[in-house]
């Protein structure tokens, strides 16, 4: 919740900023000022990249707040989780009304860490100092009465922490932390967490960056990194790839005849909204999890989409161009070579472009589920043991290779189709 | 026999609620080979049915279609078509375009270069050989579709509203482009145009169809389109014939238009 409010500070203050101080000494009267029209026109509104910029740099300095990176200045930190030395004093209260007070020294040491007590004197009265170890995020009982010489089976009740009264059930704030007091009248401790994340649930960035440069060169369960990424996306180019060569022929074939228009159509139209991800566990019964497995789920999911746009492309032609075409005295096969083929390729690059994206999403999948090298089995397997830091090196890597796919796909279309929306 | 026949021609369309439409009823006209004949008439009078089956890419329910003695059986480079628009390959640059119908007849590559080379100076489009088609206005795409039409020198080019898209000015130019290249090339033209002035000024023979069914409703023989080879379009306007035989078919064509609005509210 904090976050987000921070979030949307950094939001509003950046768009003022931005726009009243940064912008103000180079301002100009551009053609989109003059524009009058702007609401509801794609064209008027492009992305901002000054807010682009911000935007990734605000995700940034928010996990680096809440994780305490070094990365960052420590005023910006949010407050952290207690460490060190903590203090508080109970009062013990036997039967007969005698009340005696004692500390209780607690060190909140980092998570496995092997440290001993402080040392403490024991102090006067009959009740005792005591000493005690927590680790951060944690929280422990103290049997503040045990070395104390009127005990619990004497009769004796602690009364008060730190000078507040308290009983079974009940808690008081202190400095360093929270003391609670057990039905049965036991302490228990809790320091200080503060507003950060504990690093189990979310590492610090430079935590994930380390992991990173440690897997990058030591690998991850027996393969390296580059193995793992390397073998995702080849089951994903191999998949695509035959998805490709059996897809477009066969959407080909619909665009152009009835009877194969009829066959398929069903088949198509059922298997279209069938998700990947609902064959997986069909693929592994059938072929098992090594790669034929990987590489049926991933031709399956490329095969419908490609299918689909081919065969849209061939029916989306301009019924002009093949009458021109036949008018121009070109045969049933050049027309087919040098006006639908051609005619049909926009429609084509953006099934490719859907159809790799949907493959690296469904093989990123079916390693979740099974498998012995990949990105989905790294994150997988890491999220077993609770290395948080590997899973979220896995998921940027994910989500950047995906962008990376999709990169390549546009460039792929603007070169090779650019006349594409311009007919 | 030489010359393009239209031989008693009649379409009717089955629609699926089991009705049927009777887009043309016997229509017979005779162009000799050089002439240019415009086609005016209301909304949905068979225009565009009628070029179609000329040009091969409709079978009529009746009559027959010939050229030069022959029965025309389907699409072919001897009859070529200029399309309203959209017609243009947009994957292919404007020289490609226009070298598309030798290409399709594999001529050698020399003697293409030169054909194209020469429409391209013709339309005047020398400039622009390399350019996509997408990034010409809609009057040089229309020029390049003429162009194109040219380089495969058919025998009659069917024309359905070439100039429709276009503004007035870059219309005019156009117009007198066509009765410019008619002139040169001597080719046989038919012309469907909205625009009574444009089919007045395109056509030495003028026929203006009536709809349900599509017939020819009257024949004209004009001089405008001799005169506008080589004057000013806007002179040959001032022509008082011209003005006069304007305002006859304009009368007429509204007749035929409230005739229609008439019989379709009485329907209602
Ligand atoms: N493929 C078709 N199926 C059914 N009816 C058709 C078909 N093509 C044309 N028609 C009908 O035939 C008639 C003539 O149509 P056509 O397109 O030839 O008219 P047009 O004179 O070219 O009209 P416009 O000036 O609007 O282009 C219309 O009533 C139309 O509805
Ligand atoms: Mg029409």
């Amino acid at each position: 919740m904090i976050p987000f409010v921070i979030y949307t500070v950094i939001f509003i203050a950046a768009y003022y900023i931005v726009h009243n101080v940064v912008r103000r000494a180079g301002r100009s009267t551009d053609y989109t000022s003059l524009k009058t029209v702007t609401f509801g026109d794609e064209s008027a509104v492009s992305p901002d990249r000054t807010a682009s910029v911000i935007s990734i740099l605000s995700i940034f300095v928010l996990w680096g707040m809440f994780t305490g990176s070094v990365l960052l200045p420590s005023f910006l930190h949010a407050p952290g989780p207690f460490k060190g030395i903590a203090t508080f004093e109970y009062t013990a209260e036997t039967p007969d009304g005698a009340r005696d007070t004692a500390t209780v020294t607690v060190l909140v040491h980092p998570h496995g860490q092997e440290v001993s007590p402080p040392e403490i004197e024991p102090g006067d009265g009959w009740a005792n100092n005591d000493s005690a170890t927590i680790s951060i995020w944690r929280s422990g009982l103290i049997r503040v009465d045990k070395n104390d010489a009127l005990g619990r089976k004497d009769g004796a009740r602690i009364t008060q922490v730190n000078g507040q009264a308290i009983e079974p059930g009940g808690t008081v704030m202190t400095e360093f932390g929270r003391v609670g007091m057990s039905p049965k009248g036991t302490l228990n401790f809790v320091p200080t967490k503060g507003w950060q994340m504990e690093p189990i649930w979310l590492p610090s960035p430079e935590a994930v960056a380390t992991r990173l440069a440690e897997i990058a060169t030591e690998g991850f369960r027996g393969s390296t990194l580059w193995q793992h990424l390397g073998y995702s996306l080849m089951r994903v180019v191999v998949g695509f790839f035959f998805g490709a060569m059996v897809g477009i022929p066969l959407g080909y074939a619909m665009g152009l005849s009835n009877w194969f228009r009829g066959w398929f159509d069903p088949i198509v139209e059922f298997m279209r909204p069938v998700p990947p991800l609902a064959l997986i566990p069909l693929v592994i019964i059938w072929a098992g999890i090594g790669e034929t497995g990987k590489i049926i789920l991933l031709f399956l999911a490329a095969l419908w989409i490609m299918a689909i746009a081919a065969r849209a492309g061939v029916s989306g032609v301009n019924i002009s161009k093949v009458h021109a075409a036949y008018s121009l005295g070109a045969s049933k096969a050049q027309i087919m070579r040098y006006v639908i083929v051609p005619n049909s390729l926009p429609e084509i690059f953006t099934g490719a472009r859907v159809a790799m994206g949907v493959c690296w999403g469904t093989v990123v999948a079916a390693e979740l589920v099974a498998a012995e090298k990949g990105a989905g089995m790294m994150i997988m397997v890491a999220s077993k043991f609770q290395n948080t830091d590997i899973v979220i090196m896995g998921i940027i890597l994910i989500g950047v290779i995906g962008f990376g796919i999709d990169m390549l796909m546009r460039w792929a279309e603007r070169t090779m189709v650019p006349w594409k929306g311009k007919a | 026999m030489s010359g393009l026949e239209i031989d008693n021609i009649s379409m009717r369309f089955d629609l699926v609620n089991g009705t049927s439409v009777q887009a043309l009823k016997d229509v017979t006209l005779t162009l000799k080979p050089g002439e240019l004949m415009s086609v005016l008439g209301p909304s949905g009078c068979g225009k565009t049915t009628l070029l179609n089956i000329v040009a091969g890419f409709l079978a009529p329910t009746g009559g027959q279609i010939m050229l030069n003695g022959r029965v025309v059986r389907g699409p072919d480079a001897e009859r070529g078509m200029v399309f309203q628009q959209g017609a243009l390959f947009e994957w292919m640059d404007v020289r490609q375009n226009v070298g598309f119908g030798p290409s399709m007849k594999n001529m050698p590559k020399a003697e293409k270069a030169g054909i194209v080379d020469h429409l391209l100076d013709v339309v005047g489009l020398q400039g622009f050989k390399d350019k996509a088609v997408y990034e010409l206005s809609g009057g040089m795409q229309q020029r390049v579709a003429l162009a194109r039409c040219l380089a495969n020198d058919p025998d009659v080019i069917l024309m359905d509203e070439p100039l429709g898209a276009l503004d007035a000015l870059t219309r005019e130019k156009m117009q007198s482009l066509v009765l410019k290249l008619w002139k040169e090339t001597g080719k046989t033209i038919i012309l469907i145009t909205h625009s009574v002035e444009e089919a007045l000024l395109l056509g030495e023979r003028l026929i203006v169809m009536a709809p349900r069914p599509g017939r020819i409703h009257k024949e004209y023989r004009l001089p405008f389109a001799e005169m506008g080879v080589d004057a000013d379009l806007r002179e040959v306007k001032k022509h008082p014939e011209y003005t006069s035989t304007r305002e006859e078919i304009l009368n007429m064509i509204w007749n035929m238009e409230e005739e229609i609005m008439g019989r379709s509210e009485d329907a209602s």
